[in-house]
Parts: C-alpha cells; sequence; structure tokens
C-alpha cells in the first residue's frame, strides 16, 4: 500500500497564523474598551468601517489577481490591520476618511506589493500617514474625554455619532471635539510645564499623563502584555522602544523649563505611544527580523518619536516614526546576523563568507 | 539529582532555541522488550551506512549462518553486512530501500530456514590485552556504526588520529518524540552499556571524562544506568527534556558548554561521542565476538494494536513487525521510520529494518493529521527563537525561495542540522526544513561544477605555462646555435680571405690550423657541429619544432576573428619582409660557406632550416599569424628542405649554378614586390629597395665567385 510521502518534521504545533492574528485582535480589545469609555462609540464605528472596508478591498484584490479569496482571508491579517488603523484614527472622523484609509492600507500598503508576508511597511501606517497629509484637518480634531465634560454633558449617543460619521451632521458633535495631550503641550510650549498642567484641565484632570489617554495607554499595555505572554513577539522591539523614548523623554525634560520637551509618563502615555509599542512595531513582516535588529528598530522608533514629536511639526508620530524605520529594515537585517553555533563571530548577510 | 551517592552531580548548560513536542513515550513503555518470529525472508541493503556501500561475498544460493559476513567493506569508510540468522540467499538484487523517494538499491535477500544456526563466534576474555587498532578492527568487522541514526562508521569515530581524546559522551538522550529504544535498552542493558563505555575509553587511551547524558524525561533509565556505572568513574549526566537536546552538537553543549566548530568534528575539541546502543554493540563484538544482527526497534502508534520496543533482526520487513503488533492500514495517516521530527516517511511497507531504524510509527490521522497547506510567511520569528543553532530560519526560507544561493550561505545554511525545529514551531506551516535541504543541494551541486570547472581552467593554464617555458628554453638554445653559427662564419671569412691571398696554402692551412687557443676551440666546435650524425638529429629537432609551431600557429589563426583581419594585413605584409630577409641572410651564409669549399650540405641544411625556424618565430611573434605568412615560412622549410636535398647531389660548381638561379629569381621576386609597393606607396619601398640592392651585390659576388671557380677548375 502506499503511504503520504512527505518530509520531516511530521509533528507540529497547533498555533496558526491565523490564530497569532486572532490574539492581536484580542489584545486590542482593552483598549478599544478604554477607549469607547472616555469617547463614546467613535473609535467602535471607527473598527467596524475600517473591517468591513479591508475585508471588502481585500478581498476584491485577491479576486483580481486570481488568488484562493477565502483561503487568504482566514490568515485574519486584513483584519488586524483595519482594527489597528480603526484604533489610530480620531473617534467620529467621516466615514470616507475611514473607508480611503483603510482601503489604501490594504491595496496600496499590502496588495499591491504581494500581500501578506511582502508589504516592506506598515499597512495600517500608511493608510494613516496617507490620511493625515491629505485631509490635516480631519485628522487633528478629537473627541473630548469623559472626564473632562461638563457635569450635565455626556458622551453622544449612538444615533448622533452615526449622523455624525454618515451624514456629517455634526451637530452634537462639535461640543466633543478637543486637542489631543500632545497636540495640547505643543501649543502651549513656552509657559513652565507646571503651568501648563495648572491651567489644562486636560492634564489637571489626569491620574499621570493625559486624562483619558492614560488609562487608554494603560489599556493598550495590558494588551501588549498578554501578547508577550502569549509569545505572538518578543520582547525586543516594544521594550526597546519604550526605553528609548524613555532615554529621549528624561534627557530633554529640562526640569520642567519653557524649553522642556514634556515628561517621561506624557510620552509614554499620551497619543499613540503604547498602540505603536505593542500593536505596531511588532507587526513582524515590516520589522528587522533578528533580535538583536528589533532592538537597534525599536530604538530607532523611539528616539524618531521624541524627535518628531518634540522638534517636528506633528503632534504625534508613531506613523512616521515606523514607516522611516520600515525603510531601514532591510539595512538592519544585513547587520545584525545572530553567531550561529559553531562560529566565532556573527556573519554578514552582504559579505563574503566568515569563521 | 537526588541520589547523593551516585557519581552523577555533573553541571549542565542549556541549548538556545529547542522545542518541546508531545514526547509520547510512555504507549511503548508500557510492555517489557519483545520477540518477533523469525520472517521467511531477511532483506540487507548494502548501503546502511555512510560511506562506500558494501559488496556482496556471497552468491545466489549460497547457505549462511547468523553472524556470518555477506558483504564486505570497500574501503575505510564502510563497514561489512552480516546474515541475522540462518537460510539460503535466494537473490541479489535491487529493494525498495528506506528511504522517502522509494528509490531502489542493491539488497541481499535471505530465504530464512527457521534454525537460526550461528557461526561459531569468537570471544576474548580479556580485551586489555589487545591494542587499540585490534579492537577498531574487531568493531569494524562485525559492521557496527552509529545505531542512534546517522550510521556513520564507528571504527572511524574510534580513531581520531593525532588527536587528544579528553571526553567520550555516551548520547543516551534519546530527545525525538515517541522513541523509546534507548530507554528500553538502558533499561535491560545497562551492563553491557557500561562495559560499552569502559572499551571505548581503552580504546580512545584512558580519556579523563566519561560521561552518559539522558534526558531528564527517561528517571528508570538515568537509574538504572547509576546502578551499573556505580563502581566505575563513568558518570551518569541529566537535564531537562528539550528537543534537540540530543544531536551531537548540542548534546556536546549541554554538557561541556563547548561548541563544535563549524564544518569540523568533535574531536577537535578532544571529544568523541556515541549512542548508547553504538557502545553495547562494540562491546558484544568485542567481548563475544557477535556481529550486528539485531537491534531494538520502538513500534509506536495508535494504528497499532499493541504499542511496544522489539528485538528485531536486521533485515526483517516493517511490514512483518507491523503484523506482528496488529497494524490497521486504514487508520494510518502515514508510516514513518525514526522519530516524528526527523524520520522519514516510508514509501512501501515491505521495507526492511536496517541498522539505523530506531523507531517505526504508524500514527492515526488523529495523532498525525495532514498538514494544511502553506501560508505566508510573516517573519514572526517563532522558528528563530526555535533554532538550536541560531540561525534565521525566516530570512533562509526567503533567500532559498529566491534561489539567492551566496545569501545562504552567509546566512550559514551548512550549520543547519535538519532538526525540523522551526518547520514545527510555522504558524504558517511552512516546510521550512524542505527548502533548505533542496537549497543544499542545489548548491553542493553548484560547487561541484566550480570545482570541475576550475580544475580545468587550471590544467589549461598549466599547459600555456608550460608550452612557454619550452619556448623561453628553445629560444635561447637557438641564440647559442646563431652564435656559434656567427662564429664558424667568421673564421670561415677568415680562411676565405686567407684563401684569396694565397690560395695554394689554403690545404696546408687545413691541415693545419692556427695554434691559438680560441682558433683551436673554435675548431673543435665547428668539428662537432660538423660531425654529420649530431648535426642530422639537430637539424631533425629543428625541422619537428618548425613544423609543430607552424601547425600551432595555423590553429591560431583559424580562430582568429575577421573583424581583425586588416590588422592583419599589415601583419602579413611585415611578416613577409622579415621572411625575405631571412632568406637573404640566409642564402648570404650559405653563399659564404660555400665559397670556402668547406661546405658541407648538412651545414647548409641546418643553417636553411634554422632560418626558415627564425622566420617562423618571427612569424610567431606577430600575433595573431596570417595564413601568408605561414605559408611563406612553411615554403621556406620546403625550399631548405629541396635546396638540401639538391645540393648534396651536386658538385660545387653546380650549386653556385643553383644558387644564382635562386637568387636571380628571387631579386626577380624582390623587384615585383618591390613595383608593387610603389604601387600601393607602401612605407616599406625603402627596405624592399634595400634587400634588392644586396641581393643584386650578392648575385654580382656570386657570378665573381663562380667565374673564379671555373677558372681553378681549369
Amino acid at each position: 500500500m502506499a503511504f503520504i510521502r512527505r518530509t520531516s518534521p511530521h509533528a507540529h504545533t497547533a498555533s496558526t497564523t491565523g490564530d497569532i492574528m486572532r490574539w492581536v485582535m484580542l489584545a486590542t480589545l482593552p483598549g478599544l474598551v478604554v477607549l469607547t469609555h472616555f469617547f463614546g462609540w467613535g473609535s467602535l464605528i471607527n473598527v467596524a468601517l475600517s473591517c468591513l472596508t479591508a475585508v471588502a478591498s481585500e478581498a476584491l484584490v485577491l479576486k483580481l489577481r486570481k488568488r484562493p479569496v477565502l483561503f487568504y482571508l482566514k490568515d485574519y491579517s486584513a483584519l488586524v490591520t483595519a482594527v489597528l488603523l480603526g484604533l489610530a484614527l480620531p473617534p467620529y472622523a467621516p466615514w470616507w476618511l475611514v473607508v480611503i484609509g483603510s482601503a489604501s492600507a490594504i491595496i496600496l500598503a499590502k496588495q499591491l506589493y504581494g500581500g501578506l508576508g511582502f508589504n516592506p511597511f506598515n499597512p495600517a501606517m500608511v493608510g494613516y500617514v496617507i490620511l493625515l497629509i491629505s485631509f490635516p484637518v480631519e485628522m487633528t480634531r478629537w473627541a473630548t474625554p469623559q472626564t473632562l465634560l461638563a457635569d450635565a454633558q455626556s458622551l453622544p449617543s449612538l444615533m448622533s455619532a452615526l449622523q455624525s460619521v454618515f451624514l456629517g451632521n455634526s451637530i452634537g458633535i462639535d461640543g466633543y471635539t478637543g486637542a489631543t495631550p500632545l497636540d495640547l503641550f505643543k501649543a502651549q510650549q513656552g509657559l513652565l510645564v507646571e503651568q501648563i498642567n495648572a491651567a489644562q484641565p486636560l492634564f489637571s484632570k489626569a491620574s499621570f499623563a493625559g486624562a483619558g489617554w492614560e488609562w487608554v495607554n494603560f489599556a493598550f499595555l495590558a494588551g501588549g502584555i498578554f501578547l508577550l505572554y502569549k509569545r505572538a513577539f518578543t520582547w525586543h522591539a516594544p521594550i526597546s522602544m519604550l526605553l528609548a523614548l524613555s532615554i529621549m523623554a528624561f534627557l530633554f525634560y529640562g526640569g520642567g523649563n519653557s524649553e522642556s520637551g514634556g515628561s517621561l509618563m506624557l510620552h509614554l502615555f499620551s497619543g499613540g505611544t503604547m498602540l505603536g509599542a505593542f500593536f505596531i512595531i511588532t507587526d513582524p513582516v515590516s520589522s528587522a527580523v533578528s533580535n538583536k535588529g528589533r532592538i537597534i528598530y525599536g530604538a530607532g522608533i523611539g528616539i524618531l518619536i521624541y524627535i518628531i514629536r518634540v522638534w517636528g511639526n506633528y503632534p504625534d508620530a508613531i506613523a512616521f516614526a515606523v514607516l522611516l524605520m520600515n525603510f531601514a529594515a532591510p539595512f538592519i537585517d544585513y547587520y545584525t546576523i545572530p553567531r550561529t553555533y559553531g562560529h566565532t563571530k556573527p556573519s554578514r548577510a552582504t559579505r563574503g563568507r566568515d569563521s | 539529582m537526588s541520589d547523593s551517592t551516585a557519581n552523577n552531580i555533573i553541571k549542565t548548560f542549556d541549548i538556545p532555541g529547542g522545542v518541546h513536542p508531545p514526547e509520547n513515550k510512555a504507549q511503548s513503555m508500557q510492555l517489557p522488550l519483545g520477540e518477533v518470529s523469525i520472517p521467511s525472508e531477511l532483506i540487507y541493503p548494502l548501503n546502511q551506512h555512510i560511506g562506500t556501500p558494501a559488496i556482496a561475498i556471497v552468491e545466489v544460493g549460497q547457505k549462511v549462518l547468523a553472524g556470518q559476513k555477506i558483504a564486505d567493506a570497500v574501503g575505510a569508510l564502510s563497514v561489512p553486512v552480516h546474515a541475522s540468522t540462518s537460510g539460503t540467499i535466494s537473490a541479489i538484487e535491487d529493494r525498495i530501500l528506506p528511504h522517502t523517494s522509494g528509490m531502489k538499491g542493491p539488497c541481499i535477500v535471505l530465504k530464512t530456514d527457521g534454525h537460526h544456526q550461528f557461526i561459531d563466534y569468537q570471544p576474548c576474555a580479556d580485551y586489555r590485552q589487545l591494542s587499540s587498532a585490534e579492537l577498531i578492527e574487531k568493531i569494524r568487522q562485525a559492521g557496527i556504526i552509529g545505531l542512534g541514526g546517522a550510521g556513520f562508521p564507528t571504527a572511524i569515530k574510534l580513531d581520531p588520529r593525532n588527536t587528544c581524546i579528553d571526553t567520550l559522551i555516551l548520547n543516551g538522550t534519546e530527545c525525538e518524540p515517541y522513541i523509546t529504544a534507548d530507554d528500553r535498552l538502558m533499561q535491560d542493558y545497562a551492563d553491557d552499556i557500561v562495559a560499552g563505555a569502559e572499551l571505548l575509553a581503552y580504546i580512545l587511551g584512558e580519556p579523563a571524562n566519561i560521561i552518559i547524558g539522558i534526558e531528564d524525561n527517561k528517571p528508570d533509565a538515568i537509574k538504572a544506568m547509576q546502578q551499573a556505572a556505580k563502581n566505575t568513574r563513568i558518570e551518569i549526566a541529566s537535564f531537562p527534556t528539550k528537543y534537540p537536546s540530543g544531536g551531537e552538537k548540542q548534546l556536546i553543549q549541554i554538557l561541556t558548554n563547548k561548541e563544535v566548530p563549524s564544518g569540523k568534528l568533535p574531536a577537535m575539541l578532544g571529544i568523541v561521542m556515541q549512542n548508547v546502543a553504538t557502545a553495547m554493540a562494540a562491546y558484544r563484538a568485542v567481548r563475544f565476538g557477535e556481529a550486528l544482527t539485531w537491534r531494538i526497534t520502538t513500534l509506536v502508534g495508535e494504528a497499532l494494536d499493541v504499542q511496544r520496543n522489539l528485538k528485531v533482526l536486521l533485515g526483517t520487513s516493517v511490514e512483518h513487525l507491523l503484523n506482528e503488533l496488529g497494524f490497521q492500514s486504514n487508520q494510518a495517516s502515514r508510516l514513518i521510520m525514526g522519530g516524528p521530527m526527523m524520520g522519514v516517511a516510508l514509501p512501501d511497507i515491505k521495507v526492511p529494518v536496517i541498522k539505523t531504524t530506531a523507531c517505526i510509527i504508524a500514527p492515526s490521522h488523529e495523532e498525525m493529521p495532514d498538514q494544511p497547506d502553506a501560508q505566508a510567511c510573516i517573519r514572526c520569528g517563532l522558528c528563530a527563537e526555535a533554532c538550536p543553532v541560531s540561525l534565521l530560519p525566516q530570512q533562509l526560507y526567503w533567500y532559498a525561495k529566491s534561489e539567492e544561493y551566496e545569501r545562504l550561505q552567509n546566512h550559514n545554511l551548512f550549520d543547519c542540522i535538519e532538526c525540523g525545529a522551526c518547520s514545527y514551531v510555522c504558524p504558517s506551516t511552512i516546510p521550512l526544513v524542505q527548502y533548505y535541504r533542496a537549497a543544499k543541494g542545489n548548491i553542493l551541486q553548484q560547487q561541484q561544477e566550480k570545482i570541475r570547472s576550475d580544475h580545468a581552467r587550471q590544467r589549461f593554464e598549466f599547459r600555456q605555462a608550460r608550452i612557454e617555458r619550452a619556448e623561453a628554453e628553445k629560444e635561447v638554445k637557438r641564440a647559442v646555435r646563431k652564435e656559434a653559427a656567427e662564429k664558424a662564419k667568421a673564421l670561415a671569412a677568415k680562411r676565405k680571405a686567407e684563401a684569396a691571398q694565397n690560395p695554394e696554402n689554403n690545404n696546408r692551412n687545413n691541415d693545419a690550423p692556427a695554434l691559438d687557443p680560441v682558433a683551436l676551440a673554435m675548431a673543435r666546435v665547428k668539428a662537432k657541429e660538423q660531425d654529420p650524425a649530431v648535426q642530422k638529429s639537430k637539424l631533425e629537432r629543428a625541422l619537428t619544432s618548425a613544423q609543430g609551431r607552424v601547425e600551432k600557429l595555423q590553429t591560431r589563426l583559424d580562430n582568429a576573428e575577421t573583424d581583425q583581419l586588416e590588422k592583419f594585413e599589415s601583419q602579413v605584409k611585415q611578416a613577409q619582409l622579415r621572411v625575405q630577409d631571412a632568406q637573404k641572410q640566409l642564402d648570404a651564409f650559405n653563399n659564404t660557406k660555400s665559397n670556402t669549399l668547406n661546405s658541407d650540405p648538412t651545414t647548409l641544411e641546418k643553417s636553411d632550416a634554422e632560418s626558415a625556424t627564425t622566420t617562423i618565430s618571427n612569424s610567431k611573434v606577430l600575433k595573431p599569424a596570417s595564413p601568408e605568412t605561414l605559408d611563406a615560412a612553411t615554403a621556406a622549410i620546403e625550399r631548405a628542405k629541396a635546396k638540401t636535398e639538391a645540393m648534396a647531389l651536386m658538385s660545387q660548381e653546380e650549386k653556385l649554378h643553383e644558387q644564382l638561379q635562386s637568387l636571380e629569381k628571387r631579386i626577380a621576386k624582390a623587384q615585383l614586390n618591390l613595383q608593387n609597393a610603389q604601387a600601393e606607396n607602401s612605407e616599406h619601398i625603402a627596405v624592399f629597395k634595400a634587400g634588392l640592392e644586396k641581393m643584386q651585390a650578392k648575385l654580382a659576388t656570386t657570378q665573381a665567385e663562380l667565374t673564379s671557380l671555373q677558372k681553378e677548375n681549369q
């Protein structure tokens, strides 16, 4: 009788790429819940809209590329991209903004490069940057956290949120928009850090960074730790990024003077820091491959984030920093091959063989 | 370990990476070691080891006994094969081998008689009376190879030449899931293994450390080995279970924290490692004279009714074993020889158990489901985390797919031990090891091709150098000869002058040469040169080499490209000029010689041939040569030959006449050349003119000489 001829190994772990992607989505849940708690339905609508667009775009391109649609959709990678983009976009963003962002992420940044595994750039961040450059007004209008609302005021209802998103009917939403902590801090430069903290309710009503934001970041940190525990990725890139950002913030804090770049806590727990550290830069496809390489990659992102935040023109900088380091990843890979068993020193990818 | 009295407190080290697949070792350890009935037919592949296949030394129809050698080793890297029971050789033919490809290979087939009669083994009560070399030969003759799976001839590993071995390691790790053959062996044959360790230590010159390494998931085996090794200096080391701890390089790292340098052998570190089963087989071969005719094989998998370890006669077909244990073939998802991580999927049930068969797995579909199709690599890095030799499997996969072989080698592809840990963890179920095997094969093939072409180039370059060297040597010789000829010419001219002054003294002068030593030496040289035999042989050599070179030039010319033709044409003209020049000189020389009345046909012939040679070599200098040049050169040789032959038959007078005629002919030719040159307004007009004038002058001299000769004769 004939048996299947398969080369070794014959044993296999049960976990699949789809599993990893599902874990990542699961790990974003705390962040999404906290976002919804502080800013209302906006982020949830973003995520839902983004996911629908992403799956539709992915299916369309796969069909055009004559690939088995269901087989590729089952890796859940399009959904992960969509969820991350939806979380990064401002709540109550107009529907077309989300659709454009999500479609460009999947079609331009992923499928045109050959689909999963072949994209040199993080698709979600490409989508984000396209929107940020094309629609700066819509992209910088963030919602006001619940903490800052007047006692009589409450977050917009689901209906008014949907109206705002789909009909552009901003009545009832206008009062809810405001600046992000990083935005606000940047706008107030020239004052002492203490003065800013005292004057702005976004800071004065916060526990350690920015009202609402600090807990959002905290939730993403918790999700990230869950993924680390699940070994969805290694600690190297996120820890290195957070460490580099911390060192930069520490070095340039300047004792809170009028030239200060902002406190350590502000940088770690505002904006997209934790989302970036554990969900964006850990995208393995577009990052460096070796552990050493990922340390360098993460550190580069951390430093760039600080530079762009403090001395650049954009209040938050995760997307630009990530894309810039995506460029550098193949280069980092050439020089960070680990030392192989039986070799005295690590080899170089580009040089003739040594040791 | 808790047992403080045992000599087992050995510090162990961790290896990077590794995986923890489900061990699945319990199911085959429920029953003690079992035996199988002798099948009606046994199959012995001639190549069960790494190295040269053995060669059959029995004939079809021959009766053999158990333990009898039926195939002998060929060369050093080879071991014999022995019959495992008594019977008759029924065939020596190609049978399906235990290899995934299902390929066939030469096998000896034995029809058993059921008596299981052994040959008389030669026991050896005290092997310490024998030398290492004698013991190694005994082990080799017993057909013993690495029984852990690699199948490397044990005798070779035990003879590490000039390296000093300080550590002997017996590998009882058995890190592959499912396999329990060594576990069973260590529990049932602990004393033999310890005796084997002592034997191997004796052969290796008593290394300082003897360690038996066992993973901590085999507590019974550890206990048994500790018991057996109690009063010896053998140490039992146990360490945490992790795949692939049992790899030779990995176990060395675990026990010594040393790494075997890439591409080198453990002996370089003073370490020799043998499997526990190998050690036992070596001991039995030396102590009892036993050949390797059986081994313990684990039969496991949910498609079997009974799962256990069996004492199997080598050559027994897998089918026979499975049938004895109640094999449900419709339930089996596949059939694996070896472990699930590195084992070979068997193409057929009829393959035999060979020396390296530690395990046969017949898994059910639930146990080992078919792998889903490979998804895209997301470079998650789980493979790099699992790699025990710190490679970047995701990068290797990328480069293997795009066939970037240089990058693969830069990423140390050849340090991959193909343990399968990367494929095991890959969430996209990519058959990574398969890609690496294919890439390794392709690279090795390319390297062999490169070596072949390098050899060809070296051969060609060496040949060119040799030809050039020979050419240079000839050039030197030619220069020496030319010098001698010129001296002779000068001497002849002197004589001629004397003869002209004093014709009647001519003969006397010849009879009584000048007394000064220079003249004497010159005369000697001349005498030697004029010795007909010497001259003839020299001449023949000169001619042969000239002809050879002409042929060479011809070949080179044939290879010349058309776009260089213009260049050739100008070179041809120059070459023609040189030919003429040479001819002129030759003739002048000939004339002088004939004028001295001393001219010898062979001398003439020689100088003619020489000048022809020079002409050819001149034309050769003008690379690449033209057909005209060659023709001229060849013609010159032919002319020289014809002339020599003719001259030998002619009287002095006739010779002069002949020369006159040829001179006149050449002058006519030269005039024609000159006219052509003038018509083309060539830059060589002056040269042509000068040549013509010289020839005319010579003509006049020759005529004068002829006249004087005629007068004298009268």
